[in-house]
């Protein structure tokens, strides 16, 4: 197996991720116990989510100023693992939200802006589904996903801030910032964040190879 | 040069309409018609709605409303005439054009129903004034978002269901301060509380406006 340096680099960050994460040790808060350790899988998801999908639209906008079909295949492969990691980070946080809060939905703005997103993505890819044309398709579905990157952002980062929220971090509920004093939580945090993007980046780089090859496979066939 | 050409566009697309009411009488209907089964199954004839569903209410009429009449601006467009315009004017005067066309078409028709809501489902409204601003914000904002999405949705096959998918999660940054707004004008609140509301609708307005200035001419070369 032949693997570049930043494959390796995924495969030991993940590894370290999960048994640090699972064995080290959390500090002791009251509520949260030992569901604390769901930083190092749920909030990286979004950290992910978001990296990726800012690497989908920028292969958008690179196909808008250069019509090449490998800027188009790259857009949409990221866009759908950042809906997966969408979803990932949804359940992830439905499943956290069900012992901390006490439901699995609760009708936190957070939950329903992330709910939201994802319904743009959606609609994202339904938007390509209807596409006979491959130029048309591609121009179109990179126009409407820079559009909607654009709406997304007010949704996720504006919004949220202000109205009351039970998530961490809003409203005077123990936000990341009191963990942050902490450096054990850190020392596997970061790790994370940078693990499971890299991961996102690697699934990305071989769908694109795969959708490149089965392309130029049907152009000679 | 670029005012004159949405200018020009602009009183095209007002007399076009002019010269087939038929489609602003049926966007009428609707509205009335809409309002009214409300009324009917909401079962109103005792006391009025409570404040939250009335305020709730208006803007799902007002939402489907918008995307109903927005949806034709392009769809109606023959495609010589597309053509046309694209041998004659810029691809930025026409997105205005359309942009401040809808917005004065959902200014008439969210006036309107709002008059036939309140005089139908009674009128809880302490803030008349602030309410209307909450309108004028709203109407502005469905106008740009939805121009540029049925631009998007005129091009594909299934232009009706596209419209509705494409447009609904865009759209609901946006409806949620504006009914944070009306619902602080139903109060009879300060307008001082309202002002972030205001200024978050405008910033979205802002961001929908410049991305669809700078976007259109890629979807108008296809």
């Amino acid at each position: 197996m032949k693997l570049t340096w930043w494959k390796w680099l995924t495969i030991a960050l993940l590894l370290y991720t999960v048994v640090m994460g699972m064995l080290s040790e959390v500090p002791r808060l009251a509520i949260l116990n030992e569901t604390i350790r769901n930083l190092y899988f749920h909030v990286p998801m979004w950290f992910g989510m978001i990296l990726i999908l800012l690497v989908s639209v920028v292969y958008s906008i690179k196909y808008l100023r250069n019509p090449l079909s490998r800027n188009d295949i790259i857009a949409y492969e990221s866009a759908k693992v950042g809906i997966l990691f969408g979803v990932l980070g949804i359940v992830t946080g439905m499943e956290w939200a069900r012992f901390t809060w006490g439901e699995f939905w609760s009708n936190d703005p957070k939950q329903n802006a992330s709910a939201i997103g994802l319904l743009i993505y959606f609609a994202y890819l339904i938007l390509r589904g209807s596409f006979q044309d491959h130029q048309q398709r591609a121009r179109i579905s990179a126009v409407y996903n820079i559009f909607a990157f654009a709406a997304l952002i007010p949704l996720l980062f504006i919004l949220p801030r202000l109205t009351d929220s039970l998530h961490p971090g809003n409203g005077g509920n123990p936000g990341f910032n009191s963990y942050d004093l902490d450096s054990r939580l850190r020392a596997v945090f970061y790790p994370a964040v940078i693990g499971w993007t890299l991961l996102g980046v690697w699934v990305v780089h071989l769908r694109t190879r795969l959708e490149v090859l089965k392309q130029r496979f049907y152009e000679n066939a | 040069m670029l005012l004159k050409e949405v200018i020009y566009l602009m009183q095209k697309d007002f007399v076009l309409e002019w010269r087939q009411k038929y489609a602003f009488n049926g966007m009428l209907l609707y509205v009335g018609s809409t309002v009214f089964i409300c009324y009917l199954s909401f079962s109103l004839r005792f006391g009025g709605l409570e404040v939250p569903v009335w305020n709730a209410l208006y803007w799902i009429i007002l939402l489907f409303t918008a995307v109903n009449a927005i949806a034709k601006g392009f769809a109606q467009e023959s495609r010589g005439r597309l053509l046309y315009y694209y041998s004659v004017v810029s691809p930025q005067g026409v997105i205005l054009a359309k942009m401040i066309y809808n917005a004065a078409l959902m200014l008439v028709l969210s006036l309107l129903c709002f008059g036939f809501y309140a005089i139908v489902i009674g009128n809880p409204v302490q803030d008349v004034g602030m309410f209307l601003v909450t309108i004028v914000l709203g109407a502005i904002g469905f106008a740009s978002s939805l121009t540029m999405i049925s631009g998007i949705a005129a091009k594909a096959a299934n232009t009706g269901t596209l419209m509705a998918v494409l447009s609904f999660p865009v759209m609901v940054p946006m409806l949620l301060m504006l009914m944070k707004m009306s619902k602080n004008a139903i109060d009879g609140l300060d307008p001082s509380v309202s002002l972030d509301e205001a200024l978050v609708l405008l910033a979205i307005n802002m961001i929908v406006v410049t991305v669809s200035y700078i976007l259109f001419p890629y979807l108008w070369r296809s």
